[in-house]
């Protein structure tokens, strides 16, 4: 069932946390307000803190449908936004063909209606059914994509329509609520940003980081969430190419568990050393005697 | 609007922070004042944190901006005293004697709210270039080594190298765009065809994958050793930056320093000028391996995305004798599309690549080039212009 929007800041916090999502007070602020002002979110972080998850909660937290677009270089409209049916157009030609239809105008109205047209990502997240039900569109990684691409969101996202040549304009009765995703593996124009609320994604502190790790590594014992997450926040303080994220120790604290593991010990950690670090030379300068040490640090600042 | 209106002091004071953040080098258009003041009426809350959330995530779109933005919210929002002056600061011709900002302020905020507007310096004077510069003239000069010019020299030099553009291959991407030879069908294009012709034929349109330049980023050595050089090379890469998008340019001596913004600007003398403020290490000692590592950690994943094709230009006579040099020209050629080099030690025949940072980097590097004088240049832009692909005959025939 669709849910009415959240109505203060407050409200966003325990929508995001119904959904699981430990947020701080930042990001409910900039969704609070994304989702008032009917403003896309721009959402701009390191890999793995998060970002995609923030969509999906609030489409579930919101009971409407998530629309996702995932970017990728090339991205055009035909697979972003919508496509002709061209095999049922070229059989319409036929057929009218057939039934001695000589007018180019008529054949041009009936080839290019609506019943032809297939919609994509975006002009389904402009369709919507009806008030309150707008779905929830998620641009995921738009770095990913090239300039073109960028510059035909503008017309989406400030004016929540879509300008088909043939039959005229896609224009949404209710604006989708938008989050769109960067890694920044590139920089997004400013006009793109302009139109949107900023938030940078960090990575978490302490506290809210084993606030997640109790919901989504349940099978995990207390005192062992405490000390993966001291020693995690202890890695992301040493000199790493990349830094490991959220779903890291996510996925960490899982393993661990699966390896009936209660406590960190230095050849456990080095043994799963990979699933925190990604670069052949992190794992070089952490694994022995700076994991032996780290674990230490961990399990002293876990104990205090 | 009306309620933005009625909003009456809040507004006002919202649009001085604003100006304040504009000073301060944040690109906040007018749009986002009028944004923010909703923005802050929605939230509806007085708690400062809240305030001050809710005017980030309207104002900021960049988190390298997020410590002026604090530094220019806690003195803005905090001290009325301080902001009433600053305002009447920023108002043009009301300037008091400013107290002393505070030390732990930046530098850019001080700047925004201290600095006295001061007209644009403007050029003293124009040099009149000769327009005809004889053939011969121009022959000579663009075989002459940058290090052995004269002044009047080096300023010809310079009016030429404004001229040069620099060819970099075009790459395919995956968007297509119609050809007559394409390799794929526009359906679309084709149907749209066949109903002008009423639908009895259908001529194919074809389409082929679209060719674009990658992003170019450049890396220029400043340090003492590469002083004649770098400077000429500056003017060159000031023309290639204006020439097209996706140019970044980071110098670097003992530190590395970006400096695509000061680059844009239109005028070589302005842009210039900007470029010697941005610089700290001019013409001090080099640290190779150590400016390769920060753009590796810091800038690589930003700026080698699309394919990127870097030029490294070096001298490769490194401080630290290579240390940890081969590992980081790795990574870099490694996450790069192509990587040249351009050395103006190349320039002598009996160069070897003896010194410690030239062997390690040597084998990382798709192309090395000579870039000493004009020649050199133009020749660099012939050689780019052909097909690029890793390691390429060049480097091998002078291995």
């Amino acid at each position: 069932m669709p849910q009415p929007l959240p109505k203060s800041i407050d409200q966003t916090q325990a929508l995001l946390a119904a959904g699981e999502y430990v947020a701080d007070r930042s990001l409910a602020t900039s969704l609070f307000l994304a989702l008032a002002m009917r403003r896309p979110l721009f959402l701009e972080g390191e890999a793995g803190v998060g970002k995609t998850e923030i969509a999906k909660v609030i489409a579930d937290g919101l009971g409407r449908e998530l629309i996702r677009l995932q970017c990728y270089e090339g991205l055009d409209i035909g697979q972003a936004a919508y496509e002709w049916n061209y095999p049922r157009q070229m059989i319409e030609i036929r057929l009218a063909e057939a039934a001695g239809e000589k007018s180019k105008e008529r054949l041009a109205a009936d080839i290019y209606s609506e019943k032809f047209l297939v919609k994509r990502a975006l002009a389904r997240a402009l369709e919507g059914s009806g008030q309150g039900t707008a779905p929830v569109l998620l641009i995921d990684e738009l770095d990913r994509t090239d300039e073109p691409f960028e510059a035909y969101l503008l017309e989406v996202l400030s004016d929540w329509q879509i300008t088909i040549p043939e039959i005229g304009t896609l224009r949404a009765a209710e604006p989708p609520v938008v989050v769109i995703t960067s890694n920044r593996t590139r920089e997004i124009h400013d006009a793109v940003k302009r139109r949107c609320f900023y938030h940078w994604v960090d990575y978490p502190d302490a506290r809210r980081e084993l606030e997640i790790l109790t919901r989504k590594a349940p099978g995990a014992a207390a005192s062992l969430s405490r000390e993966v997450v001291a020693f995690v926040q202890q890695l992301r303080k040493s000199d790493l190419f990349k830094l490991p994220g959220v779903a890291e120790t996510i996925d960490w604290a899982n393993c661990l568990v699966a390896l009936d593991r209660v406590t960190l010990d230095p050849e456990t950690v080095n043994n799963t050393l990979g699933v925190l670090l990604k670069y052949r030379d992190d794992l070089e300068r952490i694994a022995g005697d700076e994991a032996a040490r780290l674990v230490t640090e961990a399990k002293a600042a876990a104990a205090a | 609007m009306i309620r933005v209106e009625t909003a009456g002091k809040l507004a006002e004071n919202v649009m001085h922070f604003a100006r304040l953040l504009r000073a301060a080098g944040l690109r906040v258009g007018p749009d986002r004042v009028i944004d923010c003041v909703k923005a802050l009426e929605i939230a509806g809350s007085q708690h400062r944190e809240d305030w001050y959330w809710t005017m980030s995530a309207v104002l900021l779109s960049k988190q390298e901006h997020r410590p002026i933005f604090d530094q220019a919210f806690n003195v803005f929002w905090r001290d009325p005293k301080l902001t009433e002056k600053m305002m009447s600061l920023l108002l043009p011709k009301a300037h008091g004697r400013a107290a002393k900002p505070e030390q732990q302020q930046s530098q850019r905020l001080t700047d925004a709210l201290y600095s006295q507007k001061k007209p644009e310096e403007l050029q003293a004077e124009k040099k009149e270039f000769e327009a005809r510069l004889t053939f011969s003239s121009r022959e000579v000069l663009s075989r002459m080594d940058f290090d052995t010019m004269s002044a009047a020299e080096l300023t010809q030099a310079k009016q030429m190298l404004s001229q040069l553009r620099l060819p970099l291959p075009v790459i395919k991407t995956r968007r297509f765009q119609v050809h007559p030879a394409g390799i794929r069908i526009d359906l679309r294009k084709t149907l749209k065809e066949s109903l002008r012709e009423g639908g009895d034929v259908i001529p194919l349109v074809r389409a082929a994958p679209a060719e674009l330049h990658p992003p170019l980023v450049v890396l220029c050595d400043i340090s003492g050793s590469m002083n004649p050089y770098s400077r000429m090379f500056l003017h060159f890469l000031h023309a290639i930056t204006n020439d097209r998008d996706r140019v970044t340019v980071f110098v670097f001596g003992t530190r590395l320093t970006n400096i695509t913004r000061a680059l844009r600007h239109r005028d070589v003398d302005v842009a210039m000028a900007k470029v010697a403020e941005a610089i700290q290490d001019w013409s001090g000692g080099t640290r190779i391996g150590h400016s390769l590592r920060e753009f590796n950690w810091r800038w690589s994943r930003r700026v080698l995305g699309q394919n990127a094709c870097v030029l490294l230009v070096s001298d490769g006579l490194d401080r630290e004798a290579g240390e940890g040099l081969g590992e980081e020209m790795e990574r870099l050629a490694k996450s790069c599309r192509y990587l040249v080099w351009l050395n103006p030690l190349l320039r002598y025949d009996k160069f070897e690549a003896r010194p410690a940072g030239v062997r390690a980097m040597l084998p990382h590097v798709d192309l090395f080039l000579p870039v000493h004088n004009l020649k050199s240049l133009v020749d660099l832009a012939r050689t780019l212009n052909g097909p690029l692909t890793r390691n390429s005959q060049e480097k091998r025939a002078w291995r």
